[in-house]
Formats: C-alpha cells, sequence, structure tokens
C-alpha cells in the first residue's frame, strides 16, 4: 500500500463529511446556523480537495482532485463510517461533528511535523478551522444535552447511535502504516488521549455519558459501507459523470 | 425559535486600530453562540477581527418624535465643524 492512497482515505473522510454536512444547506432550524453549517461544510471539503491533489501528484497516473472524488464507485471510497452516517436531527449531526474535530484537530496538530510539504500545509490551516468545529458543535452538544427534556432525549440517542463508529478513527489501514511509516502521517492510535479529553469535557457539561461500545463498527477503510453512502455519492457524483470536466 | 430566541446585534472591528462598527442582528439563546453565529453570519469574507455582541433589547434608541428637538438645533452651528482646515493624508484614519 502506498503514501498516496492514506491521502486518499483522509480526504474521503472530509469530502463525504462535507457533503453531509452541505445537505443541511436550505434546511437548518435557523438562518444563523444555515449559514454555519455550509461553512464548516467548505472548511473540509477545502481539506479534502487539497489532499486529493496531493494524493494524485504522488501516484503519477495524471488523477486529478475531480478523476479521484467523482469518478470512484462506493466500494472504492475509503472513509471512516463516522462521516458517512446521515444527518438525523441537529444533535446527530452536531455529535458526529465534534467527533470527527476531536479526533482531526489532534491529527492536524501531529501532522506539523510532517514529512511532506502539502499535508504540514494543511495541518496548519485545518487545525484552526478544527478547533472552531469543536467549539461550535461543542457548544451546540452542551445546551441540547443540558437543555429541554427533548432535546436532551435526541442528544443522547444520538450518543447512543454514533459512538460505536468512533474506534474506526483512531485505526490504521496498510496504507495508513506506510504513511506513518514515511513521516507523512501521524500514528492515529495516539491521539485517544486528546480526543478522551475534548469529549469528556463536553459531555461532562452536556450531562452526557459515553456508553460502552464492546464492539465498534469498522469497515469503511475496506470499502464496506452503509446503504447511505451510495445515494450520497450517487447525488454528489451525478452532475460530474453528466457533464464531464465542467466548469464554473 | 424566532420568538423564544433573542435578539442580538453585531459589531465587528474590521482591523486593529479601527471601532467596531455595526454591521447586523442575529438569533441566538446566549452569548457564546451569540458570538459564534455571528462569527458565521458576518465574517465569513475576512470582514473582520473582533467582534462585540449585545442583547437588542440592551440598548435604548431616541425617541424619533425627538428627532426635530434633538438635532435640529446644531444645523447652524457650522463652527463646530473642523472644516476651516485641511487635514494631511499622511494622518490617515481619524
Amino acid at each position: 500500500m502506498a503514501v498516496w492512497e492514506a491521502l486518499v482515505e483522509l480526504a474521503d473522510d472530509h469530502l463525504v463529511l462535507g457533503h453531509r454536512v452541505s445537505e443541511w444547506c436550505g434546511h437548518a432550524p435557523m438562518l444563523e446556523e444555515d449559514l454555519a453549517m455550509p461553512n464548516m461544510a467548505l472548511d473540509v471539503i477545502g481539506t479534502a480537495r487539497t489532499l486529493y491533489t496531493r494524493a494524485g501528484e504522488l501516484e503519477g497516473k495524471g488523477r486529478d482532485e475531480d478523476a479521484i472524488a467523482y469518478l470512484r464507485n462506493e466500494r472504492e471510497y475509503r472513509n471512516c463510517l463516522l462521516v458517512e452516517r446521515p444527518n438525523e436531527d441537529f444533535a446527530h449531526t452536531m455529535l458526529r461533528q465534534l467527533y470527527f474535530a476531536a479526533f482531526m484537530k489532534a491529527f492536524w496538530d501531529a501532522a506539523l511535523s510532517s514529512a511532506d510539504d502539502v499535508v504540514r500545509g494543511v495541518a496548519g490551516k485545518a487545525g484552526k478551522e478544527m478547533a472552531y468545529h469543536i467549539r461550535h458543535a461543542g457548544e451546540w452538544v452542551i445546551r441540547l444535552g443540558d437543555g429541554t427534556e427533548q432535546s436532551a432525549r435526541r442528544m443522547r440517542d444520538a450518543v447512543e447511535a454514533l459512538s460505536i463508529y468512533v474506534d474506526e478513527l483512531f485505526d490504521s489501514s496498510d496504507a495508513a502504516q506506510a504513511a506513518e511509516a514515511a513521516g507523512v502521517l501521524p500514528k492515529r492510535s495516539e491521539m485517544r488521549a486528546a480526543f478522551d479529553k475534548v469529549i469528556g469535557d463536553v459531555f461532562s457539561e452536556a450531562l452526557l455519558e459515553l456508553p460502552a461500545v464492546p464492539y465498534g463498527q469498522r469497515g469503511g477503510r475496506s470499502g464496506q459501507h452503509g446503504e447511505g453512502l451510495g445515494h450520497m455519492l450517487a447525488e454528489m457524483q451525478s452532475l460530474h459523470r453528466a457533464h464531464p470536466g465542467a466548469a464554473w | 425559535m424566532v420568538q423564544t430566541t433573542p435578539l442580538w446585534e453585531v459589531f465587528i472591528r474590521p482591523r486593529n486600530g479601527l471601532s467596531h462598527k455595526h454591521v447586523g442582528s442575529i438569533h441566538a439563546a446566549d452569548e457564546v453562540l451569540a458570538l459564534q453565529a455571528a462569527r458565521d453570519v458576518y465574517t465569513r469574507r475576512g470582514e473582520g477581527n473582533s467582534i462585540w455582541v449585545v442583547r437588542s433589547a440592551d440598548i435604548h434608541a431616541s425617541d424619533p418624535d425627538q428627532a426635530a428637538e434633538n438635532f435640529e438645533p446644531t444645523a447652524d452651528k457650522i463652527y463646530r465643524h473642523p472644516t476651516f482646515y485641511d487635514i494631511p493624508e499622511e494622518v490617515g484614519h481619524m
């Protein structure tokens, strides 16, 4: 497995999450969040674009960001399962964002010393973005968890539904291990303490408890996805597939 | 949501050395969310480096019916305007 494939995994995480969050555009519970969520979506999609481009360069077969993002099917996508989970309600969406950002903030901080110039550049920018996502999503998790009877119930449901996808974040695929050995990406398992600290702080204020997860759900890194990803990709890729090379 | 969520006025400082300027309003449950909403709604294009929010309910406004007595008496006191000398361009913002 090659380093470029690890960058595709990482880019897939960001693109899939970005598309999911963008699905809220025009549907958010209030105008302020209707702008905040596309802001967050664009942050992670921007990261995905840079990583796809870099992966294409390292692969050396002339694929650009569009070729990698739009011309692969769901079995070829390597994102972790957490990011493809459907939006459901605001509680699910904010918790998914918090889990992802809590992991990625630590990951990018560690990637500041990457051996790859592009990864180092992304790390500087994305680390700040993830810090804001932690704050934004975290404040909502706190208010929903410690809010009304209904908001607390929905927040607990989201914790129940999404926590089984957390452990996969800390796994390194063969490609990721190659990138770790080359000093390009940090070791994913080393993010656990920082992740637990962020989530622990938010959950204690939100009056939430982390459920014990005996068997975490895995499979995204080998292309085994939930049924929702295919539909999402069909929508995301339809324009490019109908009009190859279309540009603004 | 709109009926139960307080309204906040948003002030942005575009650069160090300038003052905060009113840019609009947002809804938010409390001051922390108000600052986040202001950031997300009003600083998407690099508009500023500092945000103030204040509850709209805490702003007291002058009465439009008193506009004549408040503001018209200054109209004939042109000697209060600094229009009788030139400001060097190098001074910049005053």
